[in-house]
C-alpha cells in the first residue's frame, strides 16, 4: 500500500482548500436556493464576441500560437492600456498573454520571488495570493484592512508591514470582496513609500473597468511606479468573457521576459480561440463594457440602499460588483450568519473571512444578478432578520 | 429608451424610492416623470404578465386572418371596431400584406373557436373570407421567456 501521505509533501497538504467549498456544496444541493453568492458577471459575452470566435473555429484557425500570444492580440492590448489608463506598454516585450489573470499572478510570483521572500497582502482579498505564494516558496505577510478606511491600504499600514525581507506588495484594488478602490491619491501616499525601496508592485485590475463614480487609476500612473509595478488585467470580468480564461501582465521587459519564459513552459501559449475573441472585444467592445457597468451601477445603488434599509451597515463600495455589509448587528459570526441564513431563507452569501482574517463581521454580497433576484433575494434576507430579533 | 422606462418595463412593481436610488434622484422627480409619461401615453399602463397555461390548462388561442371589403368613407376602420367588440377578442390588427385584419381569439376549446369564427365573424358583412391559426405553443411573451427559463449556470462561488 502506498502512504499518500508521505508521498505528497507538508507543504502542499498544509495549503487549505478554500473554506467555503463545504458550505456552497451544500447550497447547491439545496431546492430554491436564491443565491448572492457568485463572482462573475451575469452577462453573456458580447455576441460579436462569440461570433468572431466561431468564425475563426470554422476555419479552422486552432493552432498554438506565440508563447506571449498573438502579437496583433498584444498590440490591441497595447492601445487598449493607453486608451482606458494612459498606460505605455510596448506590445513585443513588456506585455505577456495569460490563462486568465490567475496565471498571470502565478507567473509574476514566481518570476520575483527568492525563498523566503515576503509578499504582502492585503485583505480581506482574493483568495489565491498566499497559497501561490507558498507554492513559490516565498512567506505571504496579510495587512488587516480597515471598514473605517474602505478597505483601503494605508501608507502606514504599509510601513508597519516592510521589513528587509518584503520584495511584493499585492495591490488587489478595485477589490474583491469588499468593493473597495484605490482613487490616485491613496494611491500616491503607498508610491511615496515604494519610489525609495526595491519593492515590487502586483497590481491585480482585473475589476478595472467596473470602477463607479469615476475612473480607475493604476498604480503604474503615478510617477517613479511604472518600472516598479506589474499590471495584471484580464477579460473575464470587464468584458464577460470568464470561461474562456484570457488575462494578461504588463510591466518591464526584464520581469515579463522570466514570466514568458514560464509560461512557455507550463502552459506554451493561451488558447487560441480565446485570443481571437479578445481581439474583437478589445477592436469592438466599448460600448458593452459601457452597457455592463451602467447596469451593475443601477444594482449596486439599489443593494446598498436595501441593505442600509435593513439596518446593515455599508460603505459605499466604487468598484467591481460586491457590497461587503457588516453583520456585527446581529451578534453572529459571519460564518454562522451565512449558514443560518441559508438553512432559515435558502439565501446564499459568502462569509467575509473567507478572504482574509480581516474580513470577519462582514459578508460578501455579489450583485451580478437581475434586479429582480436581487430585490427577492433581499426580501428574504429582511424575513430572516425579522426572526433573529 | 430613458433608464425609467427599462426598468418599469422589467418590473412595474418597483417602488418610486428604489427607482429613485436605482437612477440617483429623487422620488419626486421620479413621481413627475412618470405621470408625464403616463399623459404623453407613452406608458399606456401597468399590466401582469401570466402563464395562462398555468391557470387554465383548457385555454386554447387562435388567430384568424380576415379578409374584409373596406367601406366607403370609413376603410377597414368600422369592420375592425366591430370585430374588437367581441369579449372573446384578445387584440385585432390592420395588416399589409396577404389580408387584412388580424384577430386573437381565446377560447376554452378548439370547438369554441371554431363556432366563434363560424358564427360571428365569417357572417359579416364586409368579411370575405377567414382563415384560423391556433396557437400550439408559447415560448416568449411581452419579453419573456415562457417554457424553459434560462438558468443560471454559474457555480463557481469563490471568486
Amino acid at each position: 500500500m502506498i502512504d499518500y501521505n508521505k508521498i505528497i509533501p507538508e507543504k502542499i497538504q498544509a495549503i487549505k482548500p478554500s473554506g467555503i467549498r463545504r458550505f456552497f456544496d451544500i447550497a447547491n444541493e439545496m431546492e430554491g436556493v436564491i443565491s448572492l453568492g457568485v463572482g462573475e458577471p451575469d452577462f453573456k459575452t458580447p455576441f460579436a464576441v462569440r461570433q468572431a470566435a466561431i468564425q475563426t473555429l470554422e476555419k479552422g484557425r486552432t493552432w498554438y500560437s506565440a508563447n506571449a500570444g498573438m502579437f496583433e492580440l498584444r498590440q490591441e492590448i497595447s492601445k487598449y492600456l493607453k486608451r482606458r489608463f494612459q498606460l505605455e506598454y510596448q506590445p513585443r516585450e513588456e506585455i505577456v498573454v495569460t490563462v486568465g489573470g490567475s496565471e498571470a499572478i502565478d507567473l509574476c510570483i514566481r518570476a520575483l520571488l527568492n525563498d523566503g521572500d515576503e509578499v504582502l497582502i492585503p485583505q480581506p482579498s482574493f483568495v489565491c495570493y498566499a497559497p501561490l505564494v507558498t507554492l513559490a516558496h516565498g512567506v505571504p505577510v496579510p495587512i488587516s484592512t480597515k471598514a473605517q478606511n474602505h478597505f483601503r491600504l494605508t501608507k502606514q499600514e504599509l510601513l508597519d508591514s516592510i521589513t528587509d525581507k518584503t520584495k511584493v506588495l499585492i495591490l488587489p484594488y478595485p477589490n474583491n470582496p469588499t468593493g473597495g478602490v484605490m482613487r490616485k491619491e491613496h494611491l500616491e501616499e503607498i508610491a511615496e513609500v515604494l519610489r525609495e525601496r526595491e519593492i515590487m508592485v502586483l497590481s491585480d485590475e482585473v475589476y478595472a473597468e467596473l470602477t463607479y463614480n469615476g475612473t480607475h487609476v493604476s498604480i503604474a500612473q503615478i510617477d517613479g511606479m511604472w518600472e516598479r509595478t506589474v499590471v495584471v488585467n484580464g477579460f473575464s470580468k470587464s468584458y464577460s468573457m470568464t470561461g474562456w480564461r484570457l488575462g494578461f501582465a504588463a510591466g518591464p521587459a526584464p520581469i515579463i521576459k522570466q514570466m514568458t519564459k514560464i509560461h512557455q513552459y507550463a502552459i506554451m501559449c493561451a488558447p487560441t480561440t480565446s485570443q481571437y475573441a479578445a481581439i474583437e472585444a478589445l477592436r469592438n467592445c466599448d460600448l458593452s463594457i459601457e452597457h455592463m457597468r451602467s447596469e451593475y451601477n443601477t444594482r449596486r445603488r439599489l443593494i446598498v440602499d436595501s441593505f442600509r434599509r435593513l439596518g446593515l451597515d455599508c460603505f459605499e463600495p466604487e468598484g467591481a460588483f460586491y457590497i461587503f455589509p457588516s453583520i456585527q448587528s446581529t451578534g453572529l459570526t459571519s460564518e454562522e450568519f451565512c449558514e443560518k441564513l441559508l438553512f432559515a431563507q435558502k439565501v446564499a452569501v459568502v462569509p467575509g473571512d473567507a478572504f482574509g482574517e480581516s474580513g470577519e463581521g462582514f459578508i460578501r454580497v455579489s450583485y451580478s444578478y437581475s434586479v429582480n433576484h436581487i430585490l427577492e433575494a433581499v426580501k428574504r434576507i429582511e424575513k430572516f432578520l425579522i426572526s433573529l430579533k | 429608451m430613458d433608464k425609467l422606462l427599462s426598468l418599469l418595463e422589467e418590473n412595474a412593481r418597483l417602488t418610486n424610492a428604489q427607482l429613485a436610488v436605482m437612477l440617483e434622484t429623487t422620488e419626486d422627480e421620479i413621481t413627475a416623470r412618470i405621470e408625464q409619461y403616463e399623459q404623453e401615453g407613452i406608458i399606456k399602463g401597468y399590466t401582469t404578465v401570466l402563464d395562462k397555461e398555468k391557470i387554465d390548462k383548457d385555454y386554447v388561442v387562435a388567430i384568424i386572418e380576415l379578409k374584409v371589403t373596406p367601406k366607403r368613407d370609413f376603410g377597414f376602420e368600422e369592420i375592425a371596431k366591430r370585430v374588437a367588440e367581441y369579449s372573446e377578442v384578445e387584440s385585432v390588427y390592420l395588416m399589409s400584406g396577404g389580408y387584412d385584419l388580424a384577430v386573437f381569439v381565446n377560447g376554452k376549446t378548439f370547438k369554441d373557436i371554431a363556432l366563434f369564427v363560424s358564427k360571428r365573424l365569417a357572417v359579416l358583412d364586409s368579411v370575405i373570407s377567414t382563415a384560423t391559426h391556433f396557437l400550439l405553443s408559447r415560448y416568449k411573451e411581452k419579453g419573456f421567456l415562457i417554457k424553459e427559463e434560462e438558468t443560471d449556470e454559474r457555480s463557481v462561488s469563490f471568486l
